[in-house]
């Protein structure tokens, strides 16, 4: 094996170990910390099939921002949408046979990639004009979109301008999962776009990426709006002295 | 009038330019000893406070899932920095809901998280020390817990959470705002947050029937401390000597009256505010909440109602079930706690009061939705009951009234300025600024409409504007209780 592969296998293997070990850990402490009050944001659906609903609308159409500011909507959910899809595609490089419908989506993931940067760059710009956004910006806020970015860039160079080996990008994936190591092609734009996808990875879990498992959590939206009708006692709050005045 | 400027109406609600610290003089009066220590906080700043705030902050983490999402979940968007009304009236970045949220955000990353440990200056992130509580102390006191930032987040993320966890550990380390907590440790003692006995409470009130029965010749009775009675009736205290506030507890009492409903009020819970929410404190929150429940056992009820109260119906129909349930012991067939518009407006509808819209001719009026009812509570059975309620109760005792503006009621309805804990005169000019976007809309229907009476059901709302009003050119009596209208416009049958 060269030095290369050497590297990317050891960097995408840890990058995916940190990914799912950081991950599960905030949802294991997000799953178990009580939400001790009924704190929905009402109007709140009165049923859980309605919480089903709302949950639906926020991650699928980011309902409550489309409400809040039009331009952030626009961008933010063209980028989420398009990013969805262009992961979609590339499954193909780790299922074997392609499963149909990753076939199927394969030209709008490729276009896509115009709609994540669109998204991104509107993003920016806001972040950078805009003095509202501007000051509540933490360099790492920047540097978030210059990763999204510079992943994009890198897959839409090799997507439209120099096409890269992608049968041995595939081999070499598909022998990470088989444990059957292949060589990686030594292209310098794919060793940069997977080195930015494998940071991306591990920053996720110890950043605001954390809004994707965040939001199923968020009591504000995924409670159902019935105190009158059902009690709503957390562990913790059961113990406390059932009295009236303070107990000394 | 004022020693700060009162910013100046306009025709819509604009977004100011940032200035920075506008508002970092603002603080209300620091609590002493004798009201922290019965609430259970120390008496003034502990010695090891950072240690104590940090082991407060892990608590809390550990407690509430909302401050622990909230806190991990926001992506800076941006998209609720334009929402709140305290940023609105004074421009201050810091109250931003986000900006407010990143004051305790910057010290959870700095010793709760990685990126914060490794490396503070790439996230933002702070050491907590004297000037960053200073801030806390400050800004967290410059949010009113309307929710309304909540409304417009992608992750619904509460700004409200944030602030009762802040104000939560602030009053462990001893930093304790002496408003909320001098109400607490009066309501947790005397049963109410003016300290009334129940020898005051009851001449107040024999002294009413005597004035409405003079006033409409129908012998309306305000019962206090009555066993036996079906409903037990909790209203803010307020109701029972402020203008407007006791017009509306005339109402209620007509309301009763006419449906023949036995009631009752008590001395020992005379009160449906309930301040332990703002400060945070589940523990607080519950006594207080337990007296309810004392006193639905020992007067016997069948039922418990609410009167007109913005943050006290959200504990109520939020938490009251949760705090001092279950409520077993009263009658099944009426939800447990109910809303005094939830009864008045189930008896319109079966056609058992007769009202004259006419009594109430002289008013042009619109309707003011509390933010705690709007955002975090419901009427009836549907969602949204708590906005198509009391405009139905409203359009049928009045002929003149009119909406304000879409984006400025029902769900996204502007505070009045002076919610969640603020409304003290130490803090008079966040409360006159925060009340801008509000005197906005209310200029708007006074302009196109000539509305003239802003009507409300929360007793903060309405002490509030009474404040408020004259800053900003209006008489400081054009803010009225719902009932009050009721009661006007209540036709009574004569057979007696
Ligand atoms: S809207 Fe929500 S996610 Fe966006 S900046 Fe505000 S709190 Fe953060
Ligand atoms: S809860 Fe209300 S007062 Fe507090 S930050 Fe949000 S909008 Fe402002």
């Amino acid at each position: 094996m060269s030095i290369l592969t050497v590297i990317m296998t050891v960097m995408f293997y840890s990058a995916s170990a940190i990914l799912l070990v950081g991950l599960g850990r905030k949802i294991y402490t997000y799953a178990k910390t009580p939400a001790p009050l009924k704190i929905p944001t009402t109007p709140a659906p009165v049923t859980q099939g309605g919480v089903v609903l709302r949950m639906a609308s926020e991650v699928v159409l980011f309902n409550s921002l489309f409400k809040s500011n039009k331009w952030i909507w626009i961008f933010g959910w063209m980028f989420h949408m398009a990013l969805f899809v262009v992961l979609a595609r590339h499954l193909r490089y780790f299922t074997d046979p392609v499963w149909w419908w990753v076939e199927i989506i394969q030209p709008f993931g490729r276009y896509g990639a115009f709609a994540m940067l669109i998204g991104l760059l509107g993003l920016w710009a806001r972040r950078i004009f805009v003095e509202r956004i501007r000051y509540i910006s933490a360099p790492s806020d920047h540097l978030m979109l210059a990763l999204l970015l510079g992943i994009t860039l890198t897959g839409i160079g090799m997507s439209f301008v120099s096409h890269t080996d992608i049968v041995a990008v595939k081999a070499f994936f598909m022998g990470l999962m088989r444990l059957d190591f292949q060589p990686f092609p030594a292209d310098p734009i794919l060793i940069a776009h997977i080195t930015m996808v494998s940071l991306l990875m591990m920053v996720f879990p110890i950043s605001k990426l954390l809004h994707a498992p965040g939001v199923f959590f968020s009591p504000t939206r995924n409670q159902v709006d019935n105190p009158r009708e059902k009690r709503h006692l957390s562990p913790w709050a059961a113990e406390l002295p059932n009295e009236p005045t303070k107990s000394s | 009038m004022a020693d700060f400027e009162v910013p100046e109406l306009k025709e819509h609600i604009e977004i100011p330019e940032l200035q920075e610290g506008a508002m970092a003089h603002s603080q209300p009066f620091v609590s002493k000893e004798q009201w922290q220590q019965p609430l259970g906080y120390p008496g003034e700043l502990v010695e090891n406070w950072e240690q104590a705030a940090l082991d407060k902050m892990g608590d809390l983490l550990g407690k509430y899932r909302s401050f622990q999402v909230f806190l991990d979940a926001c992506v800076k968007c941006g998209a609720c920095t334009d929402k709140c009304h305290y940023f609105l009236g004074t421009a201050d970045p810091k109250n931003m809901p986000v900006a407010r949220q990143d004051l305790l955000r910057k010290v959870y990353r700095r010793y709760f998280t990685f990126a914060g440990k490794y490396f503070p200056k790439l996230v933002g992130a702070v050491d907590l020390n004297k000037e960053v509580l200073d801030e806390w102390y400050s800004y967290f006191h410059q949010c009113s817990q309307c929710r309304r930032c909540s409304v417009f987040c992608p992750y619904g993320i509460d700004t409200a959470e944030i602030s009762m966890a802040a104000r939560e550990i602030l009053d462990s380390v001893g930093v304790g705002q002496k408003y909320c907590n001098e109400i607490i440790h009066k309501a947790q003692t005397l049963g109410n947050n003016l300290g009334l006995p129940q020898p005051a409470l009851k001449d107040t009130l024999l002294d009413l029937e005597e004035e409405v029965e003079e006033d409409i010749g129908v012998p309306v009775r305000y019962p206090l401390d009555e066993k036996g009675a079906d409903v037990l009736l909790i209203t803010p205290s307020a109701d029972f000597f402020a203008e407007p506030h006791i017009d509306g507890l005339i109402g209620y009492g007509k309301v009763f009256h006419q449906l023949g409903i036995s009631w009752t009020m008590s001395s020992f819970a005379s009160e449906a505010a309930n301040f332990g929410m703002f400060i945070g404190s589940y523990e607080n929150m519950q006594r207080l909440a337990l007296r309810i429940r004392k006193a639905a056992l020992e007067l016997g009820v069948k039922r418990i109602v609410f009167g007109e109260c913005g943050h006290a119906w959200r504990v109520a129909y939020s938490f009251l079930n949760t705090l001092a349930g279950p409520f077993d012991f009263l009658d099944p067939n009426y939800p447990v706690p109910q809303h005094i518009c939830e009864v008045t407006w189930d008896a319109i509808q079966k056609g058992q009061l007769k009202l004259d819209p006419s009594a109430n001719d002289h008013l042009n009026v619109t309707f003011h939705d509390s933010c705690n009812v709007a955002r975090g509570s419901r009427m009836g059975n549907e969602p949204g009951g708590q906005f198509k309620i009391p405009r139905a109760i409203l359009k049928s005792v009045v002929n003149n009234y009119h909406d304000m503006p879409r984006e400025t009621i029902c769900e996204s309805t502007f505070c009045c300025g002076g919610g969640g804990g603020l409304l003290t005169d130490d803090l008079m000019e966040l409360r006159v600024k925060g009340a801008l976007p509000r005197m906005e809309a209310l200029k708007h229907v006074h302009d196109n409409y000539g509305v003239d009476h802003l009507v409300a059901i929360c007793a903060i709302c309405k002490s509030q504007f009474t404040k408020v009003m004259p800053y900003y050119g209006f008489e400081m009596d054009s803010i009225l209780s719902l009932h009050q209208l009721v009661g006007d416009a209540l036709v009574f049958d004569q057979h007696e």
